[in-house]
C-alpha cells in the first residue's frame, strides 16, 4: 500500500479510511491508548489544574533537515505547554491530506510523530483524517491539540518581569527558520543547516528539579526571539537589554541571514526556550539548561532594565545600541 | 564566513573608532553617505553610537526607489492598468505612492508582477508570447547597467522597458549646489562606484572643495572610509578616496559603462522631493525606441500629481536637512505597514531603516 497515494477515498469515511488509519496512523504511531474503535480517548485522572493548547501546522516543505511537519506538529503543541508551566501528557492530531500525496510521506510523518511523542513523554490518544481535492492543500495540514497537568508553581506570567530579572536561551537561534528560508530559496549552505526542531518539555524539568521556579518562559517560533522579547518588554512595560556577543547564532544561519537580508533574532526556533528568571536564580537555571544534551549551549543574553516603557535594546558586538520591535512584516524582495 | 568575518571583526573596528576619535579636528564634522545599505549597516551595527560626538554621519538621497516620482509611477500602473500589458518591476516599488500604487492597481485587476531582476521579466515575456510585457526600471547605476546588458541582447518581441533610472554623479553635484549647511564630506556608495569608479567624481570633489571617500557596507569598511574622510577633513583635501578598493577601482566597470552608454541618453529628470535635476536621468536612445514603453504607448508623465502627502517631510529627509525620527508622521501614522511617504516604502529608504530598527518618535 506504501506506493499508492491518496485519493478522496480515503476521506470518505468507509473501507479506505478505515484502512489508512488501521495501517498507518495506528501501527505507526503504536500508542496503547489510541483507540481507533472508540469515538473519544477517555484520560486521566488528571488532579489539579489543566492546561489545554492548539496549534496548526502548514510548513512547506513538509520535510526538511532535523525534522519534518509531523515532528513538529508534536514539539510544537508540546512546547507551548511546557513553557505555560505544565507538564504535556496528551495530544490528538488532525490531518488534511491533499488528494494526490504519497501514502508512504503519510507513513514518515506519522512515524516521525511517534518519535516525537516518545521522546517528549506524551501520548497521542486521539485523531482524524479528512481529504481535499488535488490543488486545495499544501500536501498534508496537521491540527494538534494539547492536554498537560500543570505545575504545582507554574511561572508567575509575563506581568510578574521586573528589573534586574535575567533572559537566558537554550541554544543558538534561528535554526529553524534559516532551513526553511535556505529551503524557499533554493540556497545552500556549506556544512549545512539544521531544524532544532526538538521538545523543550526534558530542559524545562531540568531547571524545576533544580529548585528554579522561572517568571516566564515562551518558546521563541514565528517572528523569533526579538518578538517574543518585545512582546515582554511592550506587556511589563520595562526595556529589555540584550547582548549581541552572548546570543549564539550559527555560522551558517548568520550565512542565510546575510544572503536574504533578514535579522536572525526574527527567525523561528522550534526547540528553544527563552527563559526569565530571578538574578539570583539564573546561574542554577544556565547549569541545569546545560545540563541537557539540548541546551548545552544555552546561555545568558540580557536582562530587564529598571525604568521607563522601554524597546528591547540589543548592545551590538561593538559596543553600539539598536532597538528591536515586534516583527512587522515578511520583506518584499528588493532592488539592490 | 571566515572572509567576511574580518570585516566584522570587533577589535577592528574598536581600534578605527579610537582612531578616529583621536583625529578631532576641534570642531564638528558633517559627513553624509548616500545609499540606503550604508543607512542600514549603521542601524544594524549601531555604528553612529561608536562615532566621537563631533562626528555626525547624516543620511542623504542614497534610495532609487524613494527618489522616483508618483509620475513615474503613474505610467507603469497605466501600462498595466489601461494597455492591459505585464508589467514586471522590483519588490520595493509597488507600494510607493502615486496616484494609486502598482499594488492598489494590482488588487484592481492589472497584471503587475515582481520580479528579483530584468532576466525574470524577459523570461515572462518569453513564456508568454501573446501578451506585452514592461519591465519597469527603477535605480541607480546598480540597476541600470543590467537593465543597459539586456537590452545590448536580443530579447523577445513583445518585451519593453520603461526607464525610470537616475544617476548619481550630476545628483550629488545638484545636492552640492542647493544652499544650505555646508556638509564637510561624503560616504560614497560602493554599489554605484563599483560601476561608476572613483574618476567620476573628481571633477565635483574639486569644484565644490568637498572630500569623498567610497565604503564598502561592512563595520570594518565603513570605519575605514569615515576614518580617510576625516583625515581629509582635516588636512583640507577635496579628493575621492577608495576605502573598498576590492570591489571599486578607478576607472569602474569599463564593460557596465560602455553598454549604458550604448542603451541610454542621459536627459534631465524629476527626483521626487528634490525636483528636477539637469542630466541625472537615462532615457532609452531613438536607436532602441522600439524597446521603449514611452515609444510603444505614447506615454507622457503628469507631472500634476502630488510628489507627496500634505504633512509628509521625505523631502527633506532625502536632502538630509530632517532626521526621520523628527518628522511629525514618523512612526506615528507613517510605518512600514501603512507608509505614507516614500521613504518608508523600500528597504532602502531612511525612514524604514530607522523604523525597522526600533527607533520611534
Amino acid at each position: 500500500m506504501n506506493d499508492d497515494r491518496i485519493t478522496l477515498g480515503h476521506g470518505s469515511g468507509g473501507r479506505l479510511t478505515h484502512e489508512l488509519v488501521e495501517t498507518v496512523f495506528k501501527k505507526t504511531l503504536a500508542d496503547e491508548m489510541l483507540d481507533t474503535s472508540c469515538d473519544s480517548a477517555i484520560i486521566g485522572p488528571i488532579s489539579g489544574h489543566i492546561a489545554m493548547t492548539t496549534d496548526a501546522f502548514v510548513v512547506s516543505p513538509l520535510f526538511f533537515e532535523g525534522g519534518d511537519i509531523g515532528s513538529l506538529a508534536i514539539n510544537g503543541t508540546v512546547n507551548d505547554l511546557a513553557v505555560a508551566g505544565a507538564e504535556p501528557r496528551f495530544i490528538s492530531a488532525s490531518f488534511i491530506l491533499e488528494e494526490g500525496l504519497c501514502i508512504s510521506d503519510v507513513s514518515r510523518i506519522a512515524a516521525s510523530m511517534a518519535r516525537a511523542a516518545s521522546l517528549a513523554g506524551v501520548h497521542v490518544v486521539a485523531g482524524d483524517t479528512k481529504v481535499v481535492e488535488r490543488g486545495h492543500g499544501d500536501g498534508v495540514y496537521i491540527t494538534t491539540t494539547g492536554i498537560g497537568k500543570m505545575r504545582d508553581e507554574p511561572p508567575a506570567g509575563i506581568q510578574a518581569v521586573q528589573p534586574g530579572d535575567i533572559v537566558l536561551v537554550s541554544g543558538p537561534v534561528g535554526d529553524h527558520g534559516a532551513v526553511i528560508a535556505a529551503h524557499r530559496n533554493g540556497l545552500e549552505v556549506e556544512g549545512g543547516l539544521t531544524s532544532d526542531c526538538a521538545s523543550v518539555a526534558t530542559l524545562v524539568d531540568a531547571m524545576y528539579d533544580a529548585g528554579v521556579r522561572p517568571v516566564f518562559m515562551r518558546d521563541p517560533t514565528r517572528g523569533g526571539l526579538a518578538t517574543v522579547l518585545a512582546e515582554v518588554a511592550s506587556s511589563c512595560g520595562l526595556p529589555v537589554e540584550i547582548y549581541e556577543k552572548d546570543i549564539p547564532v550559527r555560522a551558517g544561519v548568520t550565512a542565510v541571514c546575510d544572503v536574504l537580508g533578514i535579522d536572525p533574532l526574527y527567525l523561528a526556533c522550534e526547540g528553544r526556550v527563552v527563559v526569565f528568571t530571578r538574578p539570583e536564580q539564573a546561574a542554577t537555571a544556565l547549569d541545569a539548561l546545560r545540563s541537557r544534551p539540548e541546551g548545552a549551549l544555552s546561555t545568558v543574553i540580557g536582562r530587564v532594565m529598571p525604568g521607563g516603557a522601554g524597546p528591547v535594546v540589543l548592545v551590538t558586538r561593538f559596543g553600539g545600541r539598536r532597538l528591536y520591535d515586534i516583527l512587522a512584516s515578511d520583506p518584499l524582495p528588493r532592488i539592490c | 564566513m571566515r572572509f567576511l568575518d574580518a570585516f566584522r571583526d570587533v577589535e577592528s573596528v574598536r581600534r578605527l573608532a579610537a582612531e578616529i576619535a583621536s583625529l578631532g579636528p576641534g570642531r564638528s564634522v558633517r559627513l553624509m553617505h548616500v545609499c540606503g545599505t550604508h543607512e542600514n549597516a549603521l542601524c544594524r551595527w549601531g555604528l553612529r553610537d561608536i562615532l566621537p560626538p563631533w562626528l555626525k554621519l547624516i543620511a542623504g538621497p542614497g534610495c532609487p526607489v524613494c527618489v522616483c516620482p508618483a509620475a513615474d509611477i503613474d505610467m507603469a500602473v497605466r501600462v498595466a492598468a489601461d494597455h492591459g500589458a505585464i508589467l514586471a518591476t522590483f519588490g520595493d516599488v509597488v507600494r510607493v505612492p502615486a496616484r494609486q500604487t502598482l499594488m492598489q492597481a494590482k488588487a484592481a485587476g492589472a497584471d503587475i508582477r515582481v520580479v528579483y531582476s530584468i532576466s525574470d521579466a524577459i523570461s515572462i515575456a518569453a513564456s508568454e508570447p501573446s501578451r506585452v510585457v514592461v519591465f519597469f526600471a527603477v535605480g541607480f547605476e546598480t540597476t541600470a547597467c543590467t537593465t543597459a546588458a539586456a537590452l545590448t541582447k536580443a530579447t523577445p518581441n513583445n518585451f519593453f522597458v520603461l526607464s525610470s533610472h537616475r544617476v548619481i554623479p550630476t545628483a550629488l553635484d545638484a545636492l552640492l549646489s542647493i544652499p544650505g549647511p555646508r556638509l564637510d564630506g561624503f560616504l560614497m556608495p560602493g554599489h554605484v562606484m563599483t560601476v561608476t569608479g572613483t574618476k567620476a567624481f573628481r571633477d565635483i570633489a574639486a569644484r565644490f572643495n568637498v572630500p569623498m571617500v567610497v565604503g564598502g557596507f561592512e563595520p570594518v569598511d565603513i570605519m575605514l572610509a569615515v576614518k580617510e574622510l576625516v583625515l581629509m577633513v582635516k588636512d583640507g583635501r577635496a579628493e575621492v578616496g577608495n576605502a573598498y578598493t576590492r570591489s571599486v577601482r578607478a576607472h569602474g566597470n569599463e564593460v557596465a559603462i560602455t553598454a549604458m552608454e550604448k542603451v541610454f541618453e542621459v536627459r534631465d529628470a524629476a527626483w521626487r522631493g528634490i525636483g528636477t535635476i539637469k542630466a541625472s536621468g537615462l532615457a532609452i536612445r531613438p536607436e532602441l525606441s522600439h524597446k521603449d514603453a514611452m515609444v510603444r504607448f505614447g506615454l507622457q508623465p503628469d507631472d500634476t500629481i502630488p510628489d507627496t502627502e500634505p504633512g509628509c517631510q521625505c523631502g527633506e529627509v532625502l536632502l538630509g536637512r530632517l532626521e526621520p525620527e523628527d518628522c511629525p508622521l514618523f512612526s506615528t501614522v507613517c510605518n512600514t505597514e501603512h507608509p505614507v511617504g516614500p521613504c518608508m516604502v523600500s528597504f532602502e529608504g531612511t525612514c524604514a531603516a530607522r523604523y525597522r530598527h526600533g527607533v520611534r518618535r
